[in-house]
């Protein structure tokens, strides 16, 4: 049961039960839908880019409490920062989630989602709402994406 | 409570008995597949081990023995749903291509832009999907049966749903995702009464109880192995010999043919008109052990255990506070699929899995009936004859952890 409590820690909970900025962004300019139907998450990022500055990022959706959380972590990660910034952030959570040497200063409190590294089965959970985010800065319309 | 003595029923299923991150296994997926008793692992081992040959061509004596056992495994499958003759068990991949075969080489000759086919709202994906290519492929529409909170189909709206125009009822014996047993009987009865025929999706059912095609009087009637023990990629479609003949062949081939020319095919009797190429013959013979193996263990006793574990763990589950069963049907099978409050059925899987409980969390390819109920996914128990109560303690047991850890 132990990796199971690295897995739902305090702040995936947290996370889980109180999703924030879990709203729409009404002068979106960029959006994505994500989605794993194997599972039945899903969720849409919303996106406000002003020039290549993240001026509001947010999320709706349901799924599992390993999916909503690390959405939830990403809008608070990603919020302020440059394109280049959180393409770098991205990288990060994705190498922490796969067990490769990761920058802890970059990744900061986005390290509670490296658990799921001992869940083969659930890492597409975690990833969902970075590759809808990732496919969102990269179009300028509307776009779906899925992980199965 | 049932006759068996479970331990020495699970003697037989090896793979029960290995330890799952530190605990017991305790396998409730049988509606995704069964374990095999070593019966079955020991009769495809010995084919291929002294067997093994091509059927119905050579005149060496592997030959010959390989198409004894895979014939003679028929007459069991033929004995097991209680067919008239052997021709009326056609050998398939599964209940899947049961159903596609039946779809394109009996429906869809006879189908018109407008006429309708049949099915409920509680079918798993094999039962739908053919169905709307044949939908595609000639302009009939496709009607749905409703289905009520309980979990049961609404035949009131069935009787006034089969029209001049409806030139298939294709239903599920038992449902997959929620373990309603459906009056499979009652409803073929009202078909054929409009002359429309009926094929039964019995992949569920086949499993836990006694099924008598005759009794039913379907016209069709499908299953797959490896839910009911046998290996995977094996299945047979049962059809009334009369209906097999007029049918055209679904794949051509080798064996399934009299003779070949550039100019005129002339297409084998039945059944090999309907099994194009060399078959699965391991897994035929696989079938067959699986069908010695439930008839020595005992079908009724099969259905009573299995009854008895539904019982107390339905009884256990309704007094847990915060936990809902998806599916409330007067007859079910031996499935209980249900929603823990505020955990999504994908934790509380990766919960379980790491206390040893295996179960299915998802759509279990019947998302119209996620739909109905609005609802991404549900958790599923799913009992076998060699589940234990033991092992309904331990469901129990991991539900109120997964409760512990998101409290």
């Amino acid at each position: 049961m132990s990796d199971l409590r690295e897995l739902y820690q305090q702040v995936i909970m947290d996370h889980n039960k109180r999703p924030r900025n879990f709203r729409e962004i009404e002068k979106a300019n960029h959006l994505a839908h994500g989605n794993n139907p194997l599972c039945g998450d899903k969720l849409v990022v919303y996106l406000k880019l002003d020039g290549d500055k993240i001026d509001d990022v947010s999320f709706k959706g349901s799924g599992c409490a390993i999916s909503m959380a690390s959405a939830s972590l990403m809008t608070e990660a990603l919020k302020g920062k440059t394109i280049d910034e959180a393409q770098a952030i991205y990288e990060q959570v994705h190498k922490s989630m796969t067990g490769e040497e990761t920058d802890r200063n970059l990744l900061g409190k986005l390290e509670v989602l490296s658990g799921v590294k001992e869940f083969p089965a659930r890492v597409k959970c975690a990833t969902l709402s970075w590759h809808t985010v990732h496919a969102a800065i990269d179009s300028d319309h509307d776009i779906s994406i899925s992980t199965e | 409570m049932s006759n068996l003595n479970i331990n020495a029923i699970r003697a037989d299923f090896p793979i029960l008995h290995q330890e799952i991150n530190g605990y017991p296994l305790v396998y409730l997926d049988n509606a995704a597949t069964s374990q095999k008793p070593r019966q079955v692992i020991d009769a495809v081992s010995h084919y291929y081990l002294h067997d093994n040959a091509n059927i119905h061509r050579g005149v060496h004596k592997l030959s010959q023995r390989a198409t004894d056992l895979y014939e003679a495994a028929r007459g069991k499958v033929r004995q097991f749903v209680n067919a008239n003759s052997d021709k009326e068990i056609i050998f398939t991949r599964g209940a899947t291509e049961a159903i596609n075969l039946v779809a394109q080489s009996f429906v869809r000759p006879k189908l018109q832009a407008g006429d309708e086919i049949l099915i409920s709202h509680l079918e798993h994906h094999a039962n739908i999907v053919p169905w709307q290519i044949l939908c595609e492929q000639t302009g009939a529409k496709l009607k749905v049966i409703p289905m009520t909170q309980t979990g049961e189909l609404d035949l009131t709206q069935f009787d006034t749903m089969l029209t001049e125009r409806t030139k298939i009822l294709a239903i599920g014996h038992v449902s997959n995702a929620l373990g309603t047993i459906n009056p499979v009987k009652a409803m073929t009865e009202k078909a054929h009464a409009k002359n429309i025929p009926v094929l039964i999706d019995g992949a569920q059912a086949v499993p836990h109880m006694t099924v008598d095609v005759q009794d039913l009087n379907c016209d069709f009637y499908v299953f797959s192995g490896h839910k009911m023990f046998a290996p995977t990629g094996i299945g047979a479609l049962y059809g009334r010999e009369d209906l097999l003949n007029a049918m055209p062949p679904y794949q051509g081939g080798g064996d399934m043919i009299l003779s070949v020319s550039f100019e005129k095919t002339i297409y084998n009797e039945l059944p090999a008109k309907f099994e194009a190429g060399t078959p699965n013959i391991s897994g035929v013979i696989g079938l067959g052990a699986a069908i010695d193996y439930m008839w020595q263990v005992g079908i009724d006793n099969i259905a009573a255990q299995e009854h008895h574990l539904l019982e107390i763990a339905t009884r256990k589950i309704e007094s847990l506070p915060g936990v809902n069963i998806i599916g409330t049907a007067a007859e079910k099978a031996a499935v209980i699929s249900f929603m823990i409050e505020g955990v999504h059925p994908h934790d509380v899987g990766t919960i379980f899995d790491q206390q040893g409980v295996a179960i299915r969390t998802g759509h279990h390819c019947a998302q119209p009936v996620m739909e109905f109920y609005d609802i991404p996914a549900t958790a599923r128990a799913s009992f076998a004859f060699y589940n234990s109560e033991e092992e309904v303690d331990a469901l129990i047991n991991a539900i109120q952890k997964t409760q512990e850890l998101f409290a």
